[in-house]
Order: C-alpha cells, then structure tokens, then sequence
C-alpha cells in the first residue's frame, strides 16, 4: 500500500467544514445536534467534535440496487446542511450513481479505484435489494448483476450499512409474489464484514447521518439490537414516543378518519396504527427537519421500518386479512366459523351418545334409581 | 343387608387430583377466560363515546393492566404445572400427556373409536386422564408454551424487568412484532375451542361414566369401580413401570 492509498492523506471533517465556508458555531452545532441524535451524553459532544476535527474523512461507495431513491433523497435532506455538504455529497463519497458527477466508464472506474486505494477502509451504503431471479437479470448496472456488484464491493469494505427497507427487509418489491426475487442483501453478504441494518421507507435523514458519524467517531459500528438496527434509533416503538398516546391508555380512538374522534386528535390504533408494533425513531426526530411524522399529520403508522410490513396485514385495520378465506376474512372470521362447527359438533356429539350408549345409559340410570327406591323402603 | 346391593356397582373412592392440580386447574381456568376477554379487546376495543379529558380516564390502559397481571399468573401457574408433573401422583405425571409407548397410541385409537366415533365396544374406563385426552392436554401445553412466548415477546419492550427481557428474540424470530402480535391473536382461538370441547366432555364423562368426573376437580375424587380398581391397580397411559 503506498502513502497515497491510505485515508490519512485526506483532510478531515473539519477541515472541509471549514473550506466550505462553516464557521465553528455551525459546526458544534452540528456536532451537538448528531451526539444527542445518538442517543450519547453531553460529555460525549467533546469526542465527537474531536474524532471529526482529527480523523481523515472515510471514503463511501453508495450501491443503488432495486430502490426508489427516497433514502438517498431522506439523507440529503436531514436537517443539518453539514450531513448533505459534508459528510455525503462533496467530500465522503465516491461512488454514487444518483449524486456523483461522473458517469459511464468514467464512474464504474472511480468506484474501482476506491475499492483498491482503499481496501478495508471504505463503508459500503447499499440503497435496494438486489433481485435473485432470472440470474440477476432485473438489476444490472455496466454488465455486471447487482448481486456481482454487492459481492466484489463488499469484500473489501470496513463495514457496510444497508440503507432502507429494501436492503434491509426487502422492501415492497419482496412483498408476495416477489416475482424478482428481490432480496435483502443480509441474505447474500458472502464477506465477513459487519452489517447495519438501518430500515424504514426511508429511514429519517438525521438516523442516517448519525449512523455514519458514529462510524466516523468511534471508527466502529453502533451498537445493534438482535435484528442488526443500530438500538440508538430502534430500541422504541413508535407507541412508545408518540404523543397520541395518552388517548390510547384511555380508550379513544378514531373509528374512522373523517369522525369527530379525528378531529380531537384521538389514537389512531383503530385505523390499522402500527405504532405498537414499529421500532422506529419518527416520534421522537419526526420528519422534515423536526416538522412532523406521519401520526402527527393524522395518518397510521404503516410499520415501514418492519419486515414484511407490506405483507403482513392490511394498512388500515387492525385485523389482517387470512390468506386463502376471502378477502374480508380475518382471524376472527375463522375463529368464530371454527366455534359455530364445534358448537355444532358437539350438539351432534351429544345427540349421538343419547343414541349410541342407550344401554349404558339407561344402566347407569336404573342402577341409581334403584339405590334411590331401596334408600326409601 | 349386604345381598340388597349385590347388583350394585361398588365403587371406591380414589384421590386423583391432589389440592395443586387442582388449585392449578381453578387459577388456569380464569386467567385464560380472563386473558381472552382483555384480549379481544385489546384486539378490538370498543368505541367510547367521552366527555373526559384523556387524562381522566384510563380505560385501554387498565384493560392491558389486567392482561398482563394475568399473563404472569399464567406463565407461573404453568411452570408450576410442569413442576408437579414430576413430583404428583401418577395421574399428574408427565407421562400421563406424552404419545411415547404403543400401549399410549392403543389406548389413544381406542377412545377414538368408542368415545368419538361411538362405535360399539367395551367401554374405555380410565381413572386419571384418558390417552386421548392427555395428548390433546399435551397440544395445550404446547399453545400454554405458544402464548408465553409470543407474549412475553410483545411485553418485552415495555418492561425493565430481565424476565420477559428473556423473551426479546422471539418477534426477531418470528420477523418482527406485527406476525408475533398476529400469531398471539390467532393462537387465542385454540384456547377457546379448547375450552367449549373440554367442558362438552368433562359433562359427557360425567354422563356415561357416572364416577363425578366434574366434581373430580373439586375435591379431587373419582369413584372408580371395584372391579376396574380389581383389574388394574393403576390404569394409567404410561405407567411408571
Ligand atoms: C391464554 C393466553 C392468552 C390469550 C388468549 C391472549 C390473547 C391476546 C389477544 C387476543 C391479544 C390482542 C392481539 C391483537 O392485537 O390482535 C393479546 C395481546 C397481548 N398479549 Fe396476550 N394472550 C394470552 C397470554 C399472554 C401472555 C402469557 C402474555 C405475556 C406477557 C401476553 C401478552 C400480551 C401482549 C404484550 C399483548 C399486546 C398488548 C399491547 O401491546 O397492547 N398475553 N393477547
Ligand atoms: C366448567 C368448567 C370446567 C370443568 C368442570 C373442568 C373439569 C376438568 C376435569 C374433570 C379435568 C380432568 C379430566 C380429564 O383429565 O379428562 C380437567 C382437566 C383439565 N382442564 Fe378443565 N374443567 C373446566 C374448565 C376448564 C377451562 C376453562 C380450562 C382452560 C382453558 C381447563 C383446562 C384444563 C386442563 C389444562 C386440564 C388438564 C389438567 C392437568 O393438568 O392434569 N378446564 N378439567
Ligand atoms: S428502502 Fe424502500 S424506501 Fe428506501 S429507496 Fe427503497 S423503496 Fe424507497
Ligand atoms: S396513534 Fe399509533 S403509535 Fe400513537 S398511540 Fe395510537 S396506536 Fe400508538
């Protein structure tokens, strides 16, 4: 490796901070901002600020498989102009089809250099799924299939983040019958490299750029709940954080969403919330710069940052529908059809040893009568 | 005097449920029904009309109180079960619920034919559980096992306690709390035809058998035969020896 292939040649952080024309309010702004959003103590603000004014900038290949582009596009929006300036668009990232300048050969080559100036030192962001049927012919990028693509840039990374539903869970276009077979890519990752999984449909911009500063302050990986989400952001549920809840603990809820329970800003379980299912961060960061979440505005929680949300019941019940019985039948349908049969059963049952154990019966019934007369002689 | 009830059955009084079984039985009996009410409503719960303030009232939030206060009832009368299971009598042994000798299967085939099918025969008289119904107590143990896992699962997250904490890799197994939450749901319904079939054939036993089936999980007798007690000292599905 020589001297130049080693991100110590870069500049750090704040040093482009600084030569993009931030003064040093703006960036411990910044640096405060993303230590709270972490979930860190105040003491830590000091670290971070350190670790960016230090540490050369790590250089990011940003994968575009099968997506729609919304968790780029919730990144670079995330509140502080310095995640969108700094940490992504102009400094930190070499590859990335939807913001780079470069195209064609030209870009396929930088993506290459980076991979082998800096083998072992890159994160690598995967934004999609990467389809698996027909041999990967439904996401191919410069002749190569995604899953080529993810298996080559994996294998030298230092870590890589599965940005979104898609590539963590799949997404919407893994939702049955799956006709790509779109897969997340968790279940194709070959290369023993850590994983973070950062779900949601898309994750919230501030969730994303404190993932990487963590990688950048700690130079590892946040810590992770079972499923591989930094617990920073995804130990609560959505219920947990939401401001509707008081009404829940009471027993108001919207029964529909033009009702009077609406207007009062009831709890909106009772339209399909799946706020008490969701690990996500909205009600506490909400979206837009802190505008408002999806709650907020009146709307379900859809559960977009849980596996097979898209599969797994209806959006605006809280029944989900069973597969195979219909489309209005849901457990309850079945269960009562189920109780109606036993009933039925049973009455039958019943009828059948009146007839079948006559004998017995009509034994056992003697016997006792008789003992009935003898006691009264 | 004694030729007067020669005809007579002479039955003898046999200690089958001991003071736990069927202290466990009670306690088991209404946490579920319990546990199905809040759960339904939980599920489903019912449009209140309120002039209150949200904070003058609490209604969802004692309802899930009573679920879980009776979620941990349940799991902990059920541990106690599986314990006496090994330290009862014959009739609350483990053996008693687990298909593992023919002699389990033959029996199990037998009440079939003549206490399901009614097909004409001998008359299957056991004094504990029959084989047939230890296996379907076997399958409820299994839903029991269902239900706490599952639960607790959900109940994870809201609790600082490391019990259920015990509990959080179940939603992660299953892909998530929103098919947990569903699988509980679902679940709930093999208690409640459970409960319906179970009942039907505590008074159908009581009805054929005439030994005080129902009162059995009162005082814990049953009034066996003598000639049953003579044929077989303890007639039990899998016997200790
Ligand atoms: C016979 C046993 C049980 C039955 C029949 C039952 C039934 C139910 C039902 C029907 C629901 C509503 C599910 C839905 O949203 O559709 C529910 C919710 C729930 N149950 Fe159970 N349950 C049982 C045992 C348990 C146990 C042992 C626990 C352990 C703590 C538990 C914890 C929960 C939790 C945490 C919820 C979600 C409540 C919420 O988030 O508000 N349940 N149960
Ligand atoms: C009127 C109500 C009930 C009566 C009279 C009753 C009576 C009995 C009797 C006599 C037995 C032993 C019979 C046998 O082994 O075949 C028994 C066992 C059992 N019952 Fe019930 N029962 C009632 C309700 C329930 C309910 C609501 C449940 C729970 C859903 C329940 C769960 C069980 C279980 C799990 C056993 C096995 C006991 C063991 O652990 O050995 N019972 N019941
Ligand atoms: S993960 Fe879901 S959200 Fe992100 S790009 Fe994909 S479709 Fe959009
Ligand atoms: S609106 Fe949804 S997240 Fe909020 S309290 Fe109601 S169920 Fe929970």
């Amino acid at each position: 490796m020589t001297n130049d292939a080693s991100p110590n040649t870069q500049p750090t952080y704040y040093q482009e901070v600084e030569r993009k024309g931030y003064s040093r309010r703006d960036f411990i702004g910044f640096v405060t901002m993303m230590t709270a959003f972490m979930g860190l103590e105040k003491s830590a603000i000091g670290q971070v600020a350190k670790a960016l004014e230090t540490k050369p900038r790590i250089p990011v290949i940003w994968l575009h498989f099968q997506e729609c582009t919304c968790c780029s596009e919730s990144f670079i929006r995330s509140s502080h102009p310095i995640v969108a300036d700094i940490l992504l668009d102009k400094i930190s990232l070499d590859y990335s089809e939807t913001l780079m300048a470069a195209s064609g050969f030209q870009a396929e080559e930088a993506m290459k250099n980076t991979m082998t100036k800096y083998k072992g030192e890159y994160i690598l962001c995967v934004e999609g799924s990467v389809p698996t049927g027909a041999d990967g012919v439904y996401c191919m990028i410069g002749g190569k299939t995604s899953m080529q693509i993810l298996e080559e840039a994996a294998a030298g990374a230092k870590a890589v983040i599965a940005w979104g539903s898609c590539a963590s869970n799949g997404c919407v276009q893994s939702a049955k019958p799956n006709p790509t077979k779109a897969t997340p890519i968790h279940k194709l990752l070959k290369a023993n490299v850590p994983l973070i999984k950062v779900p949601g449909c898309p994750p919230i911009g501030e969730v994303m750029a404190g993932v990487i500063v963590h990688l950048v302050t700690f130079g590892k990986i946040p810590e992770l709940d079972r499923v591989g989400r930094p617990k920073a952001f995804y130990s609560k549920r959505v219920h947990d954080s939401c401001y509707r809840r008081p009404f829940y603990d009471a027993g108001l809820f919207v029964e529909t969403f033009d009702d009077e329970n609406a207007k009062k800003g009831y709890c909106l379980y009772k339209v399909g919330c799946k706020g008490p299912s969701t690990y996500n961060a909205c009600g506490v960061m909400k979206w837009n710069n802190g505008t408002s979440y999806p709650i907020q505005s009146g709307h379900p929680c859809i559960g977009c940052s849980e596996e097979n949300y898209w599969d797994n019941g209806r959006l605006y019940e809280r029944a989900s529908a069973f597969a195979g019985f219909g489309i209005e039948a849901n457990a309850d349908t079945l269960g009562k059809v189920a109780l109606a049969a036993t009933g039925v059963a049973v009455a039958a049952h019943a009828v059948a040893t009146n007839v079948r154990k006559k004998k017995l019966i009509f034994e056992l019934e003697k016997e006792g009568k008789q003992s009935e007369q003898e006691l009264k002689s | 005097m004694a030729n007067k009830y020669l005809h007579i059955h002479r039955l003898r009084r046999v200690y089958v449920w001991e003071l736990p079984v069927r202290f466990y039985h009670w306690l088991n009996a209404l946490v579920i029904i319990a546990l199905i009410a809040t759960g339904f409503y939980i599920a489903n719960p019912l449009a209140i009309q309120s002039q209150h303030e949200a904070s003058g009232q609490y209604t969802m939030g004692w309802i899930r109180y009573i679920h879980f206060a009776a979620a941990y009832l349940f799991f902990f009368n059920f541990l106690f079960r599986l314990y006496w299971g090994f330290v009862g009598n014959k009739y609350a042994n483990w053996k008693q619920f687990l298909p593992i000798s023919k002699k389990f299967f033959k029996e199990m085939w037998y009440v079939f034919r003549m206490d399901i099918m009614m097909l004409k025969g001998k008359e299957h008289m056991s004094i504990g559980h029959n084989a047939m119904a230890g296996f379907i107590y076997f399958l409820t143990f299994i839903a029991f096992l269902v239900q706490c896992l599952t639960g607790f699962g959900l109940y994870a997250p809201m609790s600082t306690w490391w019990l259920p904490k015990l509990f959080t890799w179940v939603p992660a197994v299953f892909g998530g709390d929103i098919l947990t939450r569903q699988i509980h749901h679902w679940s709930m319904w093999f208690f409640i035809l459970f409960a319906v079939i179970h009942v039907y054939l505590v008074f159908y036993h009581d009805y054929v058998e005439g030994r005080g089936e129902i009162s059995s999980m009162g005082g814990g007798w049953k009034f066996i035969e003598e000639e049953v007690f003579e044929r077989n000292h303890h007639q039990t599905p899998n016997p200790e020896n």
